[in-house]
């Protein structure tokens, strides 16, 4: 059926003029029919009520994924895709690596962009009472929003050392434990860094950014799981999540202005090298080129480094976030139980190694606003969460709260290992901020006892809760469709953002 | 100065927008101004550092790429934003002269706004129009 009109098979009038048929629960298909040039079919996961959400750009820019050279099984988008540049928003594309591309637009400008939780001992009632002498704590010691600079003054030397290190450095000189590295996507360092494909001017443009939060959907947040927010009592357990009241801290940041640089030099230099190779895309934002190629290794290398960065990032506001606590409730942060449990990337490209049609293949997996949900038993799952599968972070808003899931052994094999990773806006940002001011939004929050503290009080009605698609509805969807399963609920109580 | 409005419906998740100008000189200028504008508050950045730029590129749209990229790889570098850009454009070759006047963002007084990451190709335009000449922008937040 044409998605535009209203007939029983298809969810909604949606607003595309292409077929989505389904293909089983909460799986729409589009195929390769529906537009010149697709190679494979693209997939949307979504329940009815999300894909009548979608806007028209998911559709028109997952079909030109499919188009893609060395695509293989098909393009997918996530039930919190949104309009992005080049692939959607909560876009996973795999490619081969052999004979495949690799795409900037296919991992965004923020490289390696992701989330980390770190749990406590503490309890909402033991936080409470010094919750806003946190948070003022806490904004005080996480630069955040334009021009904010770290409190680690690197040489360019050693900022090189980073890209190839990655958390692991951060961790070398003082700024965090072992065990974080071991509870980190990759060990907080990916392979294949490469300094001489990273410019200068990216080198500049990031050197003193580490652990500094950015602006926009950034945030750190101090979270609290819920009376019926306990979902899975046992890999909760596995996860030292205890029960209800039990206190959280989130993080969601990337590779601030290092990741961005290299995005735009790449893009720029994918843009002018396709011709060369013969490559020719739907979009600018789609520019690529392949895997095996100079340019596109050159890329990988520079990826890699912006990714590292991203974990030392992290890591490094991990060890803000210890010193202000330990201060704050005049305990170690050992003693704190202030421990990671998880930190995970939904903005990269990984080589991994998938069976298609039976083979298995070495594949470059695109997730762009996507979170990977490696299963019980898969490689690179810390040996703490063997049993149960990776811990995935996926954030909500800042007033509706956030998620903790568990990959699953299904999403191996549908999803190349991939899910959700956030809400998903509904409504652009000027919309927002004609809606509410910042300042309302603010004391509005308070009121509910959500304590916020913002660099930019326009950027905090940019992220209003009614801008977002509802989390639930997302981490339903997954849920049902089994590439990844509910663990937690967690609402927020104090808030930092840029 | 030209003109220029927020586009709504695209890139939700982050700022697009679409400038006039009466001519080249007058849309890089005014495209300047609303990057600054996006950025922080221009009121409350001071107007002490004069920053010359020259560039060249392979097309004009390119050359506006190049150009607001360079504003917003040196709002991360140094810390700078400059709201006013006096801009020299020339066609054929694609190449441009700037005067650029603004200031370092002193977080006791300037007024932050969002931290743009980067320019995207997404829907990105430059052509000739009526009356003079048209830019459609999308900056990543």
């Amino acid at each position: 059926m044409r998605a535009s009109s209203s007939t029983s098979e298809t969810a909604a009038s949606l607003p595309v003029a292409m077929k989505v048929r389904p293909a089983g629960d909460c799986i729409w298909e589009i195929s390769p029919e529906e537009k010149p040039g697709m190679l494979v079919p693209a997939r949307i996961y979504a329940s009815e009520a999300l894909l009548a959400g979608m806007d028209a750009g998911v559709f028109e820019q997952v079909t030109n994924v499919a188009c893609l050279p060395g695509i293989v099984r098909a393009a997918l988008c996530m039930p919190d895709g949104h309009w992005g540049y080049g692939f959607p928003i909560g876009g996973v594309a795999a490619f081969r690596a052999d004979t495949g591309i690799i795409s900037p637009g296919g991992i965004g400008f923020d490289i390696n962009c992701g989330m980390r939780v770190l749990r406590t001992s503490l309890t909402e009632a033991e936080v409470r009472p010094r919750l806003v002498a946190l948070v003022d704590a806490l904004f005080a010691a996480v630069p955040t929003g334009v021009g904010g600079h770290g409190f680690l003054h690197l040489e360019a030397s050693q900022f090189r050392e980073v890209m190839v290190e990655g958390a692991g450095w951060v961790v070398r000189h003082g700024y965090g434990r072992a065990e974080d590295l071991a509870a980190t996507e990759g060990g907080g360092c990916l392979p294949g860094a490469e300094v001489s494909a990273v410019s200068d001017r990216a080198l500049r443009r990031g050197m003193d950014q580490l652990g500094t939060l950015g602006s926009g959907n950034h945030y750190l947040e101090i979270q609290v799981v819920p009376p019926d927010g306990v979902h899975d009592p046992g890999v909760a357990r596995a996860f030292g999540i205890t029960g209800p009241g039990q206190v959280l801290v989130m993080l969601h940041c990337g590779s601030r202005g290092f990741g961005h640089q290299v995005g735009t030099d790449y893009l720029r230099r994918f843009d002018e090298a396709m011709p060369r190779y013969g490559i020719t895309v739907r979009d600018r934002e789609l520019a690529c080129a392949p895997f095996r190629s100079p340019d596109g290794q050159a890329y990988w290398g520079a990826m890699n480094a912006a990714a590292n960065t991203a974990f030392a990032n992290r890591q490094l506001i991990t060890h803000r976030i210890r010193e202000v606590m330990a201060r704050v409730f005049a305990r170690s942060a050992e003693a704190l139980g202030l421990d990671v449990i998880y930190d995970v990337c939904h903005n990269t490209a990984k080589l991994e190694r998938h069976v298609v049609d039976g083979r298995r293949l070495e594949l470059v997996v695109h997730r762009k606003g996507a979170t990977r949900a490696f299963g019980p038993g898969a490689p690179d799952v810390p040996p703490a969460y063997h049993a149960v599968g990776q811990p995935v972070i996926i954030g909500g808003s800042m007033e509706t709260g956030s998620a903790l899931l568990v990959g699953t052994e299904h999403a191996m094999t549908e999803t190349f290992g991939s899910t959700a990773h956030g809400a998903g806006r509904t409504m652009s940002r000027a919309q927002a901020k004609r809606r509410v001011r910042g300042e309302t939004l603010i004391r509005e929050m308070a009121e509910r006892g959500i304590v916020v503290r913002a660099a930019s009080p326009a950027g905090v009605a940019e992220e209003a809760g009614f801008a977002y698609k509802d989390l639930g509805a997302v981490v339903d969807t997954v849920h049902r469709l089994d590439i990844s399963r509910r663990v937690v609920s967690l609402q927020p109580i104090g808030n930092i953002k840029g | 100065m030209g003109a220029w409005n927020v586009l709504d419906t695209i890139a939700i998740a982050d700022c697009a927008f679409e400038i006039h100008g009466r001519d080249l000189d007058d849309l890089f200028a005014t495209a300047a101004q609303v990057l600054a504008d996006l950025m922080v508050d221009p009121q409350t950045v001071a107007r002490d550092i004069e920053h010359p730029l020259r560039l060249e590129a392979r097309s004009l749209d390119l050359l506006l790429h190049d150009f607001l990229s360079e504003l917003i790889f040196l709002k991360d570098s140094d810390q700078l934003v400059f709201p006013d850009a006096v801009v020299s454009v020339r066609a054929a070759p694609p190449a441009l002269t700037a005067g650029l006047s603004g200031g370092r963002i002193d977080r006791t007084r300037t007024i932050l706004r969002a931290d743009p990451k980067a320019v995207t190709f997404h829907h990105f335009v430059l052509e000739p129009r009526a009356g003079g000449w048209y830019a459609r922008l999308v900056i990543d937040i």
